[in-house]
């Protein structure tokens, strides 16, 4: 019964992980804007060159 | 007769607007205006017509002359609006009232297309911003407002700009509280399960590992995401305040405490779930009731419509200048459209100044040369040359805005619901928690501890700190999609408890569109044109509304024109003698028989009928009419009392309604009233009502465009929904009623939670399940019922 100790140990540090991924999307302003990034998966990438910076 | 054109004219390609010509056309696509075609050039020229693919006519109308930048190569506004700048990058956020549609979006992120010196453009759509990284060493802002003027996009740069970046508000960390203390409550709650569920003998050091882990995921709850709640108890403690934070911060302390040592002294599980998940559910309450609408400002006040810099001559030259540096003596140059920033003395041109932003009222106002002009007029017509007597920290709108209503703190509001019965609750609480442990004492000193800390627990005031916030956001949901922006959820209590309605007329009862113009009798086509000729020569008001009134005809060359102010137009054409004026003007001796603005036609000797100019009241002002049984209605008016008869449908009496009030007038009789015991809200647009709206309970800008400037208040009202303000002030006291009826629930679930507590065996599982059903208990009824008496209101 010890590997209890272990796999809580596990799972803990996996939730860690996700709340770490929760706040740098926080700190890197991903939850500021919800509503336009909706919109702008409609729009057609038309154009091979337009680079991202 | 004139003859009737009926083909149905083609719409503009760009912007969707009716082609009154055909010689703007490109490839058969039509033009309404040469601003239209030349973005569409642009568009076209850069490789971008899939603009034009989204939506149909994505672009607004650009039938607009000049504009200038060159107020944006200063270096100190430069300084001002940057976000960020080096040497080789720049970074704006520029607000653009425009955007409104995919195609927008779309082209606003395309402009490093137009130029390599863009490096990324990126648009927040609900706050109609764009945010841009430039190259400021090939590219200037300069270029950049031009390009975005150029492709239809105009970026409103306001002088509130530049301050507003000096006092940005800090963030808080609400969020990321959230997260920690949702993070924890779910890994306590797992591990405390075992506890509940039962462990065999051989499990037993489980038991105390389990037990430590909760205890360590309780200290970032109890420390980081709790901390809010013991800064604010103790603040208030040293004020002498006894809020709702002071029952929550015990509860969280006593929860931790007691956790803490049955785990240590190994005589129980403790309460970690309990704590982790009222910190978690609190938090979140809070955080609903932070969620104000991002998409509109509440914090504008006149420097959000003030130009960043104004064009003054010098030397012959014109040149820009930043208003802060506009000082008495100097020259200004004010175009059509452009706002005048300070108090000036009109030195050349024709002015016809729209004051709507300062007093409601729509119909611009002739001034004639060496008149003083004061701040917050819009020219239009053609440029004119002032010169400034007052800067513009001292002009009279200036002056307004800093009257101490504005700046005085905002604290002999009405005391919300919440903060009223947190008081004596936890005096109550305390009460019941010190005579459970002494009653205890006696027998069993223990239990009588258990007993004391199972009541702080079981009665921390959770539920009570949720219903308001849930219950809240809930209405001004509600009220948002009935476009009724309220500026936080405690004024939705403060609506509910006004009793005197007080409004302003213009603008506010009256539709901001202008007037409504009757003709009464008959003209033939030949006298339509003769009236039509001879008023479009005239800049009067009235004369220009006549003209619309007929719409495009064509004009008629004049022999004679001779126009008297204040009277009328004596003219000659095509060999006709036309007299259109006052009665006064044309006959001589005449008494109107109702008090109205009423301009009288005489063609060759004779009288061929008058206009009527009305003002069009508001859809629906019959309904708030209505209101005068329940609420005290009051007008408060800074126009002359031309319609007072028309008035007193509305309003009770006479003494009801108040007519040429300055604004500190306004101010001073809504502080009148409140010292005779009315609870005010006040409903007003122009800048002339701001202090009333201020100094009144609730206050409400009433707007047709709620993207416009409107005066600090604490609800903007669109006109659209102006009929519904019966129903919003009847569901607003169907909301607290809702608060109400939800604290008893809570009420109800501590009485239950306290008979356990009181006998001193408080189980950790009772309280485990106890906390959440409570809170999801009022949750679920607080949405419901919300949405039942909004429908009950017909609000959705």
């Amino acid at each position: 019964m010890t590997i209890i100790y272990f796999l809580i140990g596990c799972s803990v540090l996996l939730a860690l992980i996700f709340l770490g991924a929760f706040f740098w999307a926080q700190r890197t302003g991903q939850h500021e804007d919800l509503y336009t990034p909706s919109m702008r998966i409609l729009l057609d990438d038309d154009d091979p060159d337009a680079e991202e910076k | 007769m004139p003859e009737t054109i009926t083909h149905v004219k083609p719409s503009c390609y760009h912007c969707g607007d009716e082609c009154l010509t055909t010689s703007y056309q490109i490839e058969e696509k039509q033009f309404c205006c040469q601003g239209c075609r030349s973005v569409y050039e642009i568009l076209s020229g850069a490789g971008l017509c899939s603009y034009y693919h989204y939506n149909d006519h994505p672009g607004t109308t650009r039938a607009r002359t000049d504009k200038r930048f060159d107020y944006l190569n200063d270096p100190v506004i430069l300084a001002g609006l940057l976000d960020y700048t080096d040497e080789r990058l720049s970074v704006i956020t520029l607000y653009i009232p425009q955007i409104h549609c995919s195609s927008c979006l779309w082209l606003l992120e395309q402009l490093n297309r137009f130029n390599p010196a863009i490096y990324y453009s990126r648009v927040d759509f609900l706050k109609k911003q764009l945010i841009v990284r430039f190259d400021p060493k090939t590219f200037s802002l300069r270029q950049l407002a031009e390009l975005l003027y150029d492709v239809g996009y105009e970026p409103l740069i306001s002088l509130q700009d530049i301050i507003q970046k000096q006092n940005k508000a800090e963030k808080g960390n609400l969020v990321q509280k959230i997260a920690v203390a949702g993070f924890c409550f779910g890994n306590v709650m797992l591990l405390s399960f075992p506890e509940y569920f039962g462990l065999s003998g051989y499990e037993q050091t489980f038991r105390h590992f389990f037990g430590y882990l909760n205890i360590l995921f309780t200290l970032p709850v109890v420390f980081f995401s709790g901390r809010g709640y013991f800064i604010s108890a103790w603040h208030n403690l040293k004020k002498g305040i006894l809020n709702i934070d002071f029952p929550l911060a015990l509860g969280i302390a006593v929860l931790f405490l007691r956790t803490a040592a049955e785990v240590i002294t190994h005589t129980g599980a403790g309460f970690a779930d309990t704590l982790c998940g009222l910190v978690f559910f609190l938090l979140i309450g809070r955080f609903v009731q932070q969620k104000t609408y991002h998409h509109i400002s509440f914090e504008r006040d006149y420097r959000s419509f003030f130009p960043v810099a104004v064009q003054i001559v010098a030397e012959g030259k014109e040149k820009p200048v930043p208003l802060s540096g506009l000082v008495t003596g100097h020259r200004m140059v004010i175009r059509h459209n452009e706002i005048i920033p300070a108090d000036a003395i009109l030195l050349k041109g024709q002015a016809l100044i729209d004051f709507s932003f300062v007093t409601g009222e729509s119909v611009p106002v002739n001034k004639t040369l060496g008149e003083i002009i004061y701040a917050g007029g819009r020219q239009t017509g053609e440029a004119i040359e002032l010169e400034v007597i007052k800067p513009v920290s001292q002009s009279y709108l200036t002056q307004l805005w800093n009257n101490e209503a504005f700046t005085r703190k905002q604290d002999n509001r009405m005391k919300t619901f919440n903060e009223t019965v947190s008081k004596y609750f936890t005096i109550v609480l305390i009460a019941i928690a010190v005579g459970s442990l002494l009653a205890w004492l006696p027998f069993n000193y223990r239990r009588g501890i258990d007993a004391f800390t199972a009541v702080l627990i079981v009665a921390c005031p959770c539920a009570l700190a949720l219903s308001t916030p849930f219950t809240m956001s809930a209405a001004l949901s509600i009220f948002d999609r009935n476009f009724f922006y309220l500026k936080n959820t405690a004024v939705v209590e403060q609506m509910a408890r006004v009793n005197t309605l007080v409004m302003d007329k213009t603008g506010t009862i009256t539709t901001g569109r202008g007037k409504r113009i009757d003709l009464s009798g008959e003209l033939t086509g030949d006298q339509q044109q003769l009236i039509y000729s001879a008023c479009v020569n005239s800049i009067h008001p009235l004369s220009r509304m006549i003209c619309q009134y007929f719409g495009a005809l064509e004009k008629l060359p004049v022999a004679y024109y001779q126009e008297l102010p204040g009277k009328g137009i004596t003219a000659t054409i095509n060999g006709h003698l036309l007299r259109i004026g006052s009665g006064k003007f044309l006959f001589g001796y005449f008494t109107e028989t109702k008090l109205v603005t009423r301009v009288h036609i005489m063609i060759d000797g004779s009288y061929l009928g008058y206009f009527t100019f009305l003002q069009e009241y508001r859809e629906g002002m019959e309904r708030i009419g209505a209101l005068k049984s329940a609420y005290s209605l009051y007008l408060l008016s800074g126009d002359q009392d031309h319609e007072r008869d028309e008035l007193l449908r509305f309003f009770p009496d006479r003494g009801h309604l108040h007519f040429s009030q300055s604004p500190q007038q306004k101010l001073d009789r809504i502080e009148a009233l409140q010292l005779q015991g009315h609870r005010v809200m006040m409903l007003g647009d122009g800048l002339n009502d701001s202090g009333a709206l201020k100094q009144s309970d609730l206050g409400v800008a009433v707007t047709d465009d709620v993207n416009n400037f409107s005066p600090g208040s604490d609800a903007i009202l669109d006109g659209r929904s102006f009929h519904n303000l019966p129903a919003f002030l009847r569901f607003s006291k169907d909301t607290v009623k809702i608060i109400h009826a939800s604290f008893l629930i809570s009420l109800t679930y501590n009485l239950v939670g306290l008979s356990y507590a009181v006998t001193g065996r408080l189980s950790p599982l009772v309280a485990a399940v106890l906390m959440p059903l409570s809170t999801v208990t009022i949750i679920s009824f607080t949405t419901l019922a919300t949405h039942f008496a909004a429908k009950r209101r017909n609000l959705i």
